[in-house]
This record gives structure tokens, C-alpha cells and sequence, in this order.
């Protein structure tokens, strides 16, 4: 994907869009295209609750206490 | 107040009993809820479990009792010498006369209240300074609190590896919404440089950068075990944080500093898991909401579109053609009718035949009045026929007159005898004179 939209963004986008949409404000071809726009933010984030992209990480630091990068967690076996 | 009024009001003598129930009610209903703080002395405890003790200050002393299940929940050795904070209430010994404590908690007074001081030092002076607010039901929180992102993709938590907290919010985590990146910065939450750790990682994931929210917390544990979360550096990294921040500390009936200074305060670690990741189906209900509403959108505007053509086209364009033409229809058939203009010469004949019946009829009305006046004038003249006395005198009878003076004669005493009257007839005159009159 080329535009990285955040999920909550494409969703606040997305309620604007039904909104304008059931206000009938727009023109029939405005509406329209707002109508494509909807259904190709709604597959977006459709593709986004489904993807498991879950990652648990770990920020590595270095001597200072500046964070270097992440690295997995591993879950520890007991507390 | 209650004594004295009883006193002078009845003027009677109290017993001795009676003047110490009235003491113990006195006291007892004044202090049955006190918390004090002094020196404990003479402490003993008793063989029977039962502690006793007296509390003083520099000028004063008061006795106090902490019955055995009570002193059992001492989370210290009481001493003598020992600063202590205790609670209860006051009561009186009728027997002696004497009132102590009754303390049912019982604490070392640069423990707890030490700290409970600080706290509430640190949150004033932050009030003060306008970092925190107070509401008006009392509590507080932050001043001017973010909204936490309702679908958070990377969220940074700031706690120890491996506590209790940790574990339940991955739980959470994992049970819910899977697009999430989570990172963990592990930090000492309890003990020397604890603050400072947590601190510092409050600003190094905010430099890090990428976070939608933070959550900074630990699990529950004791005064002393939270007080991290309690400490000004603490405190000041968060409000400073540009990362909006949740704070997660202990349990639901533990408030900290962190929390009124976080834009978010959970009750409990599991409680922030849970606020910034939502549930996978409830995503998957809003998405289904928001699929029905637009695709309702859509078939409600066509349909309008839809019926405003089809009105256009058959109902509404039609019907204001045929509107306009009827009204111009009905504009020429009226000017048609309009003989002024479409036959004059008929108009004026007509117009002259009704001149000539308007003559007619005045003709004949005239004749008509003429009539009646001619029938008018024949009835006057019969009846001035009837006037005529001759046609009386026609009828056989006659007229007297004065033959000197020519006057009717209408009474026998206006002659007298040698009168000459005149007779008038029907037909001839005839001279008399009067004989006799009766």
C-alpha cells in the first residue's frame, strides 16, 4: 500500500464520509465518488483488523539510556 | 451544653453516675472518630492481648487502649519512645471517672503520614502550578487531559519486564485487535532511582518517537511499593510528555501523583490494556455500522435522484406544460367570447334593438298612465255629477231660498209669516209667501 494511513485515521475519514453522505448535502456525482472513497477506506481497514501484525517488542538502550532500536520480548516464564 | 441546661432547668442534684454517663455521652458523640498522633508511653501489653498506653506530647498525656484483635493487625513492634499516629475514638471508664482511646489502628507516624504528607505536598504545589486541576466533586486530575487515539497502533508501556502488570496487559493485548505493536521499555517501578528510570523512559520513548499512546504503571502493592509513581520527576515527565499518557498504577483504590498527571487514568493495568486495545469483533461491529450506513447513504440519495427524474418526466414537467397551456387556452377562449372584438356590428345592432324596447317600453308606460288618469278623471267627474243638486232636485225634491237675500233656507225658524221665499224645482221657480211657520 502505497499511502500508510494510520487505522484510526482511515476510520475517523470513513464515519466523515457516511456522515456527509446521510446528511445529502453532496451532489449525486459528488456523493458518488464519496461513496468509492467509503468502500476503499472501509476494505483498508477491513485488511487492517485482519492482519496479524501483532509484535511485541523491547527497546534495546545503550550504557546512556538512549533507545537504540526494539528487539522481540520474550514473554518472561514467571514474574 | 445538654448537662448544664438539665441542671439549672430542674435545680436537682445529679449523682456521681449520673454526671459521668452524661460525660461518656458527651465525649463519645464528639469523638468517635479521631485520628491523633504523639509519643507512646508506659506502654504494656498485657497478658490478656489487650495493649495499654499512654500518648502524650510535650504537654499533655491521655491514656489509650487497643484491645486484642486490634494491636493483632500491627504491622510494627510498638515502643516506648516510638512516635505514633493512631485512630478510634474516646470513651469513658464510668467506674473511675477516666476517658482514654480506644485505638483500632495504631501506625508509626514517620511511615505512612510522612508520606501521605508528601503526596499531598507534591499534588498542591502541582495544582499550584496548574499541572494538575482540581474538579469539583474534589478529586483530581489533569489539567487540560488529550484524548487518548480510540485505535492506538504502537503503544509504548513503560513498566517493569517482569511484574504482574506486564503480564496481564499482553494478555489483553493478545486476546484483541492483532494490528498493534507494542514496546515494552523495562523499568525498576519500586525502590531506590526508580522514579528517576521511569522518568526517563517517559521522555526516551517520546524521543524515540512513532507512539500513539504510552502507558506508564505497575501492579499493586503497598504505599511504600507505588511511591515511585508518587515522586516529582515522575510527575513532571509525564505532563511533559507530547505522547498523550495513561497512567496504571496498582489497583482501583490506589491514586498516585502519576495519575493526575497522565491524560488518562486506568484503575488498574488490565483496565489500560483494555482502553487502548479494542476488541477485535467490536472493530469489526463499528466497520459493519459504517458499511450499512453508507451503502444505506447511497440507495437513499439514487432513490431521490430517481424520484425527482421520474417526477420531472412524468408527473411534474407535464403537468406544468398543461398548466401553462390550459391558462393560456382559457386566456384565448375568454378574449374569443369578447364581442368587442371579435363582432362589433352585432354588438351595435343589438345595442340599438335594446334602445328601441327601452322606447317602446316608455311608450307604453305613458299610454299605461295616461289610461289610468283618463279612468281617474271619469270617476271624478261621476262624482261630481252626484254633487250636481239639480240631479236632486230631479228626484222630486226643491230648494227654499231667501228671495231677498238668496239664501238656502235649511231651517223653518229662519222665516217668519209674509217671508217671500223662492222654490226652486227640477224645472222651473216658483215665489211664495210664508203663512205659518212650526
Amino acid at each position: 500500500m502505497p499511502e500508510e494511513i494510520k487505522f484510526e485515521d482511515a476510520l475517523k475519514k470513513l464515519e466523515k464520509i457516511v456522515e456527509t453522505l446521510e446528511s445529502g448535502d453532496v451532489g449525486l456525482d459528488e456523493s458518488l465518488k464519496r461513496y468509492e472513497e467509503g468502500v476503499k477506506l472501509l476494505r483498508l481497514c477491513t485488511v487492517k483488523l485482519e492482519e496479524a501484525e501483532k509484535k511485541i517488542e523491547v527497546l534495546t538502550k545503550d550504557k546512556n539510556g538512549k533507545a537504540t532500536g526494539t528487539k522481540e520480548f520474550n514473554k518472561p516464564d514467571s514474574k | 451544653m445538654l448537662l448544664l441546661t438539665h441542671m439549672t432547668e430542674i435545680q436537682k442534684a445529679l449523682t456521681v453516675t449520673e454526671l459521668n454517663r452524661g460525660i461518656k455521652d458527651v465525649l463519645t458523640d464528639e469523638f468517635d472518630d479521631i485520628k491523633v498522633g504523639g509519643e507512646l508511653s508506659n506502654f504494656l501489653l498485657h497478658s490478656s492481648g489487650h495493649l495499654y498506653a499512654s500518648l502524650k506530647d510535650e504537654n499533655s498525656v491521655i491514656k489509650l487502649v487497643m484491645f486484642k484483635g486490634a494491636n493483632l493487625k500491627l504491622k510494627f513492634k510498638p515502643a516506648n519512645g516510638m512516635n505514633v499516629v493512631v485512630h478510634g475514638r474516646v470513651d469513658v471508664y464510668e467506674k473511675s471517672g477516666q476517658y482514654q482511646i480506644i485505638a483500632d489502628y495504631m501506625e508509626e507516624a514517620d511511615g505512612r503520614g510522612i508520606l501521605q504528607k508528601k503526596f499531598e505536598e507534591l499534588r498542591d504545589k502541582l495544582v499550584a502550578e496548574g499541572l494538575i486541576a482540581k474538579q469539583s466533586n474534589g478529586t483530581h486530575r489533569k489539567a487540560n487531559p488529550r484524548p487518548i487515539p480510540s485505535y492506538p497502533e504502537k503503544i509504548g508501556i513503560i513498566t517493569s519486564p517482569t511484574g504482574a502488570a506486564i503480564q496481564d496487559m499482553l494478555n489483553i493485548i493478545s486476546r484483541r485487535f492483532s494490528n498493534v505493536t507494542v514496546v515494552l521499555d523495562p523499568v525498576k517501578v519500586q525502590g531506590e532511582g526508580a522514579a528517576e528510570e521511569i522518568a526517563d523512559a517517559v521522555a526516551r520513548l517520546n524521543s524515540f518517537g512513532g507512539f500513539d499512546v504510552l502507558i506508564v504503571g505497575r501492579g499493586g502493592g503497598s504505599i511504600e511499593d507505588l511511591w515511585a509513581f508518587n515522586e516529582e520527576p515522575v510527575a513532571r515527565a509525564i505532563y511533559a510528555s507530547k505522547v498523550p499518557v495513561i497512567s496504571a498504577v496498582g489497583h482501583e483504590i490506589d491514586f498516585t501523583i502519576a495519575d493526575f498527571v497522565a491524560d488518562l487514568r486506568a484503575p488498574t493495568p488490565s483496565a489500560a490494556a483494555e482502553l487502548v486495545v479494542k476488541d477485535k469483533n467490536d472493530i469489526a461491529a463499528v466497520l459493519e455500522g459504517n458499511w450499512a450506513r453508507l451503502n444505506q447513504a447511497l440507495s437513499g440519495m439514487t432513490e431521490k435522484y430517481r424520484e425527482r427524474l421520474s417526477w420531472l418526466g412524468k408527473t411534474g414537467l407535464a403537468a406544468a406544460l398543461k398548466k401553462t397551456v390550459e391558462v393560456y387556452k382559457e386566456r384565448i377562449s375568454s378574449l374569443r367570447k369578447n364581442r368587442v372584438l371579435s363582432r362589433p356590428a352585432e354588438l351595435i345592432d343589438e345595442l340599438r334593438q335594446e334602445l328601441d324596447d327601452l322606447e317602446q317600453r316608455e311608450e307604453k308606460a305613458y299610454r299605461h298612465f295616461m289610461e289610468l288618469k283618463r279612468r281617474e278623471l271619469i270617476l271624478a267627474a261621476s262624482r261630481l255629477e252626484g254633487l250636481n243638486p239639480l240631479k236632486i232636485l230631479e228626484r222630486g225634491y226643491s230648494v227654499t231660498l231667501n228671495k231677498l237675500s238668496g239664501v238656502i233656507i235649511k231651517n223653518a225658524e229662519d222665516l217668519k209669516k209674509g217671508d217671500t221665499v223662492e222654490l226652486r224645482f227640477a224645472k222651473g221657480i216658483a215665489v211664495a209667501e210664508i203663512t205659518e211657520t212650526k
